[in-house]
Formats: C-alpha cells, sequence, structure tokens
C-alpha cells in the first residue's frame, strides 16, 4: 500500500506546489501547506481508500490548510493574493481546471538572480519533490545546511521580488538556457554514480518536453540525457570506469537508446541547432556501430566553435584520431592550453603511445596521474602505464 | 514593489575624469545622456542624486562613543556608489531590465538593485 501511495505523492508533488504557490504568492507557505495535505493523505487513503480524483483532493486539503494558516495570521494574509480570493474557493476543485503551474515554478527556481547551487536545490526540492534530507544526502552535506540553503533562496525570492511566471518573450532563450543549464547539472551531479540524481533529471527533462513541446533545445536535452543514462549499467565494472569503446554494450539499455534517438529526430524536425541538438546527435552517434568517427570529429568541432570550450576540442581531437588520423589529433591535443586537466594528458600519452612514442606517452601517463582525482580513474591510468612497459 | 538601484560606476568614464571621458566617442558621450535622460523619464522611476566622485567621501565611523572620521570612500574608491535612483516595478525582471539600460552598467561599472522595505 505504501509504495504506490509514496508514487503517487512524487508524481503529484511539482504539479500541487506549482499550483498553490500561484495561487497563494509564497513558497515557504505552499510547501508547508502542500506537506500537511500529503500528510493526511497518508493517513486516511489507506483506511478510507484512495479519493478519484487524487490531484484535486490534495489540492483542496492544501488550499483549505493554507486558508486556516492565513486566518490565524492576518498579517500573512495582507502579503498574499488571497484577499482577492472568491469565496467558493474551497468547493471541491474540478481536476480539469487545474492549472498546470509548473513551468511558471521552475523558470522561477532558476532565475538567474539566485546562485545556481540554490537554483538546483530548489528545483529538486519543489519540481522533484525530492525531501529535504535526500538532497542533501546528494550533496554531501548535512541537513540543516541544506535546509538553510533552501530557506535563504525562498527568503529571497519572495524579498527581492522574482516573479512567478514565464518569462516574455525578449527573455524566454537565455532564461530557458538557464533552466536546461540547471537540470543538466542535476544529471551530471548523477552520472558519477548518484544515480538518482540522474533519474531525477531524466524525470525533469521529460515533464519539461512535456511542457514545451516546441523548444527543440528541450527535446535535445532529454535526447542527450536519455542516451548517455542508458549507459549507466556499462560505464563501471567492479567500480573501475570502462571506457566507451570498451563497454559492454550488451548492458545498454536499448530502448532509452531508441526513445532518445526519437527525441533528437523531433528536435532536429523543429530546426533545432543549438547547443544541446549537438550534443545529443554525438550521443546518439556513439551509441552506433560503428560510430561514424569522421562525422563525430566534425560535430566536436562544431560544438567546440560553438562554446569556445578546450574540453570540446580535446574531444574533437580524439575522435580524429579514432577517424584515423593520430598525428593531426595529437597537433590539435598539442594546441590546448589545459595542462591541470587530467584527461588531456591521457589522451595525449594514448596518441603517443600509437605512434610508438613511448617514452613521451610514458611522461604524459605520469603527468595525468599526478593530477587525477578519482581513485577508478587513477587505477585506469595506472593498468594503461603498466601496458606500456610490456 | 520598490526597488533602489545602486550605481557603481567602477571603472566606466565619466564626465568628471576629463582624460576618461574623452575616450568615449562624441556618439557615445552623448548616448550615455541620452540613457540616463530616458531612465529619469520611465514610468516608475524616480531620480535618486548624483554624488560627487568618491575621492570626496568622508567615511564616519563610531567606535567607543568616539566619532572616527577618514579620508574617501566605505570601499575602495573604484567600487564606491555612483548614484542611485528608485524604481518601482512589478518584480525583479522589470528591475533588472531597468538596471541593464543605465549605462555604467555597459561601461566597466555596475548596478546593484534592492528591495526597498516598505512599512
Amino acid at each position: 500500500m505504501v509504495a504506490p501511495l509514496e508514487q503517487v505523492f512524487r508524481d503529484e508533488w511539482g504539479r500541487i506546489l506549482a499550483n498553490l504557490i500561484g495561487f497563494l504568492g509564497d513558497f515557504e507557505l505552499a510547501e508547508e501547506a502542500a506537506q500537511e495535505a500529503f500528510a493526511v493523505a497518508a493517513e486516511r487513503w489507506p483506511r478510507d481508500g484512495t479519493p478519484d480524483n487524487p490531484r484535486a483532493w490534495l489540492l483542496t486539503t492544501a488550499r483549505n490548510r493554507a486558508i486556516d494558516r492565513i486566518r490565524r495570521d492576518r498579517t500573512l494574509a495582507a502579503k498574499t493574493r488571497l484577499l482577492e480570493m472568491p469565496e467558493h474557493s474551497e468547493d471541491e476543485l474540478d481536476e480539469t481546471t487545474i492549472p498546470d503551474e509548473r513551468l511558471e515554478l521552475i523558470f522561477t527556481c532558476c532565475h538567474p538572480a539566485l546562485a545556481l547551487d540554490a537554483q538546483v536545490v530548489l528545483t529538486l526540492r519543489t519540481l522533484g519533490g525530492l525531501r529535504t534530507d535526500e538532497i542533501a544526502r546528494a550533496f554531501l552535506v548535512s541537513e540543516p545546511t541544506m535546509a538553510k540553503r533552501l530557506v535563504r533562496a525562498k527568503a529571497k525570492i519572495r524579498a527581492a521580488g522574482i516573479p512567478f511566471r514565464v518569462p516574455p518573450a525578449h527573455l524566454l532563450p537565455d532564461r530557458l538556457a538557464a533552466v536546461l543549464a540547471v537540470v543538466y547539472l542535476i544529471f551530471n551531479e548523477g552520472y558519477g554514480g548518484r544515480g538518482q540524481l540522474a533519474a531525477e533529471a531524466v524525470r525533469l527533462g521529460r515533464a519539461l518536453a512535456e511542457l514545451m513541446p516546441d523548444e527543440p533545445e528541450v527535446r535535445a536535452l532529454l535526447a542527450l540525457m536519455l542516451v548517455n543514462d542508458a549507459r549507466r549499467e556499462a560505464r563501471f565494472t567492479d567500480g573501475e570506469v570502462v571506457l566507451l569503446r570498451d563497454q559492454d554494450r550488451s548492458l545498454w539499455d536499448a530502448d532509452q537508446i531508441e526513445a532518445g534517438r526519437a527525441e533528437l529526430d523531433r528536435a532536429l524536425a523543429l530546426g533545432g541547432r543549438g547547443p544541446y541538438v549537438l550534443q545529443a546527435a554525438i550521443a546518439v552517434l556513439h551509441a552506433d556501430e560503428p560510430q561514424d568517427w569522421r562525422q563525430l570529429a566534425a560535430l566536436y568541432g562544431e560544438l567546440a566553435r560553438r562554446t569556445g570550450s578546450s574540453v570540446v576540442e580535446l574531444n574533437q581531437a580524439a575522435a580524429i584520431a579514432e577517424a584515423g588520423e593520430v598525428e593531426v589529433a595529437l597537433d590539435l591535443v598539442e594546441r590546448l592550453e589545459l595542462d591541470r586537466y587530467h584527461y588531456m594528458h591521457a589522451t595525449r600519452a594514448d596518441l603517443l603511445r600509437r605512434l610508438d612514442r613511448v617514452e613521451e606517452a610514458r611522461a604524459a601517463y605520469e603527468r595525468a596521474l599526478e593530477l587525477v582525482h578519482s581513485d577508478a580513474e587513477r587505477r585506469f591510468l595506472e593498468r594503461r602505464l603498466a601496458e606500456l612497459e610490456r | 514593489m520598490k526597488y533602489i538601484l545602486l550605481i557603481h560606476q567602477g571603472a566606466a568614464p565619466t564626465p568628471r575624469d576629463e582624460e576618461a571621458w574623452a575616450r568615449l566617442s562624441e556618439d557615445e558621450q552623448n548616448a550615455v545622456y541620452a540613457d540616463y535622460k530616458a531612465i529619469n523619464e520611465t514610468p516608475g522611476v524616480t531620480p535618486g542624486l548624483q554624488m560627487e566622485s568618491p575621492e570626496t567621501a568622508t567615511t564616519v565611523r563610531v567606535g567607543d562613543g568616539k566619532t572616527l572620521t577618514t579620508d574617501g570612500p566605505f570601499v575602495a574608491t573604484k567600487e564606491a556608489l555612483g548614484g542611485y535612483l528608485v524604481f518601482e516595478a512589478d518584480d525583479l525582471d522589470a528591475a533588472i531590465e531597468l538596471a541593464a539600460r543605465i549605462p555604467a552598467a555597459r561601461l566597466g561599472g555596475a548596478v546593484e538593485v534592492r528591495p526597498i522595505v516598505e512599512w
């Protein structure tokens, strides 16, 4: 009984909370009311049965709780939109007329006036419905620290007047980019092994694609996450990193890769040529067998031009090498200013090894080992260095 | 909501520093005047007072009941406040858009936006 109820809660939390914030104009009050409503549901539904209309039930209960609270606290009433509320609002809500305000909510949470880490945790708490202790664990901080961060962010939204709305057209491109950056950041936090965050990011990506079906970059980000996440099981064996080319493809989630491919096709059909479209196309091409390295090198080149990122150029060099032009790749790597980046030295070492320049390769592996942080990657480099000696 | 926009000139050229001001073309100089005029005439804006340069500032502190007076602004000259205005706006986005129109923001300075406490 508990598990399905918890699932309803996870699915409904973002929508209920978004609607309450839109209605009450206050994050803190909305969150408290939502929590109370879910607590009442947890007590009553197993006993009395789940209502026909769970969302309307939860929203009505939460609104009533909030109204009770406001009546007890008149100064708060003066600050909320409730004064303009029509009398009949306590009637049972009609599910079909409940507006979906999750987009307003995510644009508020990802407002650039909030610090990036605050945007991330607010999004996870409000839209994702993750509990404060879960978020604290995912980001390796204590629960009181995370709670403080969330309270501070909500206080800034209220005090600074950050609007609860989808930005107007002239602000939308920048603001959408900020939202997508937050979702992708959450995904990447989860990519290193904290799977719950990656799954949460995919869920957020799906919700965004549902809410903004005609935005190619939204579709492309979802495609990118689906394809990368589909390879999760194959990325580690006994805690060791497995490179893409050595991964056991039978461990890949083929259905999810197909779903990603379909999202990318939609993004392309919508005329998308943005950075997430490029990254998704790269991810999809990597899933092909055999990989089209020339095409990959061209896409990395385009992405590098667009982003000015040396790290992307490093990937471009790796693709050029796979396409057979190892010396061209090495020339490119040696132009990059990435001396503090262990992947640059590891890539350079690998290229030198392929060109039989063993001494230089050894020196480059050693430099990479000086810079590497993750134990799994250190062991990988040590294996490579040892193979060189044979 | 009411916001105060605190204008920090930073490295932005102003007519007070003739040498720096002369580095702007005549068109750019006229644009600065025109932009400030347009901002001051924007509905919701209450123009503030322009301050003399930070070098003319005197900073006052009180410690143990004694007034301690020092020459110069509270922060380094470059970061000092140059002027302000008050803007009545619907929300932070509107205040940010106005702040972005203030020439100091694009010429090397910055504008800090803060809500005003209303009782």
